[in-house]
């Protein structure tokens, strides 16, 4: 124990000498008003300045790790999108094609905007059941029922248990639809009256309810922490003043939780788009490591990181549409 | 006397109409109650929702887990749908022999926690530096935080790729441990984010005071500011864990062919491995369905004891650190 204590004091006696030598050296000296650099340029330390310098500091490694890990990959694939990338051993050989990647992707692709498109209906389908559902959900265990402890483990069960090959594994057993959903032919009967082009996606999600209720576990938590946060005094003055359950829920639940909606849309929207069994994700990738050709023009890298760029905009484009469309009602009821 | 009977009756009349009227009237008090949110018919529709939602939310977990203690004759057999004739752990053990499955366990958790407990770190410092000072361009630094939550792994993942190849990253933890260190893990901007809900909560009196007792920034972080902290570092050290035991889209990549591996690529190596060696239709292939989902239950099982621990952090802890992002 006294080693170790001596070991602790010598440590901080050496640290406080580097952080001196440091402070007070012929590039940087630093005292009470001033900060000088090679013993020319003074700068006159404000409580300002200091604090910045401080802040700074505190999110240096996260600057670093921003150029290192973000900015240049983002920048780097950008530029690649520009050409077309061969692997030639280890070398890589690029010719520039310019736009040629981004129109190949849209005109002679036979597969990538068939899948895109499914994508932004299963989105537009999947997103706001999402939301509504963990909301209900979340509605649900904040209020007082028996076992409280017991329906939260069972609802935050899909926080941890969404790894990729376990729900691949459970799809492809179908173990991800209910059996008892399929049994009931109403939903066939209702399917059968519809346009194929309305009645595709509605089956898709009968047969993803479950996997699209897998995703509900970050936004319940998020819900939950809003509703925790309303006063339960509001809803007794409302009660007071004789609005029923349905009424407290349009006027005061829900306007106090709608800045979270946002929130959700987004988590809701990137989780999903992310997701490692998503069709376009799968197919870029195999894009990416040339196990699927398109033609004998554009595979490779260039042509993934094209690929790459259109979806994210895609799904840029998703989270403004869903998001906007949540404000525009926010503001007209106001 | 005709005028007492008639009395009589009306009375009677009367009393069994009060009656009726109480009676009614205590029926609706039951079902409806004062203010409805109390009486029995919402009760009933509150439980009948939260089952049928709990057997949704638990059913593939059900199929799971009865699925992999079947035997082959079970899995053909149509009349055994749910409970196996007999509880046999014969899955459980080739899964456990063939992907070796404890020095896997350790394997996975070391790739999960060591990177786990860097990004809890860095992001606290960051989220620190976020929440407590003022410097030039904060604003658009913040945004382009958020905007790395946003971007997908695809646009990055070719050039991280190349980087990591160049530097002989590959196949090591190291290619998530030095994103997880600078604050760009999995993630990484959603742990900020708690962090700065969090340290802005916290009063800057206490901040001030400790300055005027003359502490470092350092030291006001390392004493008081992470004491504070605790169940904000122990709700982000636990998703980030889950987070990175249940990534399989860049190990996958990152990873290939090394010997190091998350449990569940590995318990999907041995799967294709050993479905490519029968033919489609036989019977082992039969037997393989049982077995895949005894390695699900296996790769499960470790997030599973863990959060039957701490699932009072997951569930409470989130009020407390804002994980919402106001």
């Amino acid at each position: 124990m006294k080693k170790v204590k001596d070991f602790l004091k010598k440590a901080s006696d050496l640290f406080d000498k580097v952080k001196y030598k440091l402070s007070h050296n012929v590039v940087f000296r630093s005292d009470f008003e001033y900060w000088t650099f090679f013993n020319v340029l003074k700068i006159r330390v404000t409580n300002k300045r200091r604090q910045a310098v401080i802040g700074v500091s505190f999110i240096f490694i996260w600057i670093v790790g921003y150029l290192i890990f973000a900015l240049y990959p983002m920048m780097y694939s950008l530029y690649l999108s520009f050409f077309k990338v061969r692997l030639a051993g280890a070398d890589i050989v690029m010719s520039g094609v310019g736009i040629d990647n981004y129109k190949a992707a849209f005109l002679y692709d036979p597969y990538f905007v068939e899948i895109l498109i499914e994508y932004v209906v299963e989105m537009i389908l999947n997103v706001p059941i999402t939301i509504v559902f963990a909301l209900i959900i979340a509605m649900l265990i904040n209020q007082d029922i028996k076992g409280k402890g017991a329906w939260r483990t069972v609802f935050f069960l899909p926080v941890i248990i969404t790894t990729g090959p376990v729900i691949q594994e459970l799809m492809v057993q179908g173990a991800t639809t209910l059996p008892s959903i399929q049994e009931y032919e109403v939903i066939d009967i209702v399917l059968d009256n519809l346009n194929s082009a309305l009645a595709n996606p509605i089956q898709a999600l009968f047969d993803t309810i479950l996997l699209v209720l897998w995703f509900t576990g970050i936004q319940i938590l998020i819900f939950l922490a809003g509703l925790q946060k309303i006063d339960r005094e509001i809803y007794e003055a409302s009660m007071i003043d004789g609005a029923g359950p349905w009424e407290s829920f349009w006027k005061i639940t829900l306007p106090s939780i709608m800045p979270l909606v946002s929130v959700v849309i987004i988590y809701t929207v990137v989780s999903m788009s992310v997701f490692g069994l998503n069709e376009v994700i799968i197919y870029i990738r195999n894009v990416m490591l040339g196990e699927s050709t398109v033609g004998t023009l554009t595979t490779g890298y260039g042509y993934s990181a094209a690929l790459a760029w259109i979806y994210f905009i895609v799904m840029v484009l998703l989270i403004l549409l869903f998001v906007g469309a949540v404000n525009i009602k926010r503001r007209s009821r106001r | 006397m005709s005028r007492v009977i008639s009395y009589v009756k009306d009375s009677i009349h009367l009393l069994k109409e009060k009656e009726y009227q109480q009676f009614g009237m205590k029926m609706k008090r039951l079902l409806i109650g004062m203010k409805f949110t109390d009486g029995l018919l919402y009760h009933i529709l509150v439980y009948a929702l939260l089952f049928a939602l709990g057997y949704i939310y638990l059913y593939p977990m059900l199929y799971m887990v009865t699925g992999s203690f079947m035997t082959m004759e079970d899995i053909i057999d149509v009349a055994v749908k749910w409970i196996p004739s007999t509880l046999n752990f014969e899955n459980y053990r080739i899964v456990i022999e063939e992907i070796n499955y404890f020095d896997a366990l350790l394997d996975a958790i070391y790739l999960a926690g060591v990177p786990a407990i860097s990004a809890t770190v860095s992001s606290a410092l960051i989220g620190y530096g976020f929440a407590r000072f003022d410097f030039p361009f904060k604003k658009i630094l913040f945004v382009l935080m958020i905007m790395t939550f946003i971007v997908p792994p695809q646009i990055t993942m070719l050039p991280m790729f190349r980087m990591y190849s160049q530097y002989d990253l590959l196949g090591s933890i190291k290619a998530f441990l030095y994103p997880a260190i600078l604050g760009q893990g999995l993630n990484g901007a959603i742990f900020i984010l708690i962090f700065y809900q969090f340290f802005r909560m916290i009063p800057k009196s206490l901040i001030e005071s400790a300055e005027l007792d003359g502490a470092t920034p350092l030291k006001i972080f390392t004493k008081i500011i992470v004491p504070l902290a605790v169940p904000s570092i122990i709700i982000v050290f636990l998703f980030s864990f889950v987070w990175y035991y249940n990534e399989t889209y860049l190990s996958g990549l990152y990873l290939r062919g090394s010997s190091l591996l998350t449990l569940p690529l590995r318990v999907e190596q041995y799967i294709t491995n050993f479905t490519s060696i029968y033919p489609e239709g036989s019977r082992a292939r039969e037997l393989m369905q049982a077995v895949k989902l005894a390695g699900n239950v296996l790769t499960l099982l470790p997030l599973l004891v863990l959060y039957f621990f701490t699932q009072r952090y997951f569930v409470e802890s989130i009020d407390k650190t804002g994980i919402t992002g106001e």
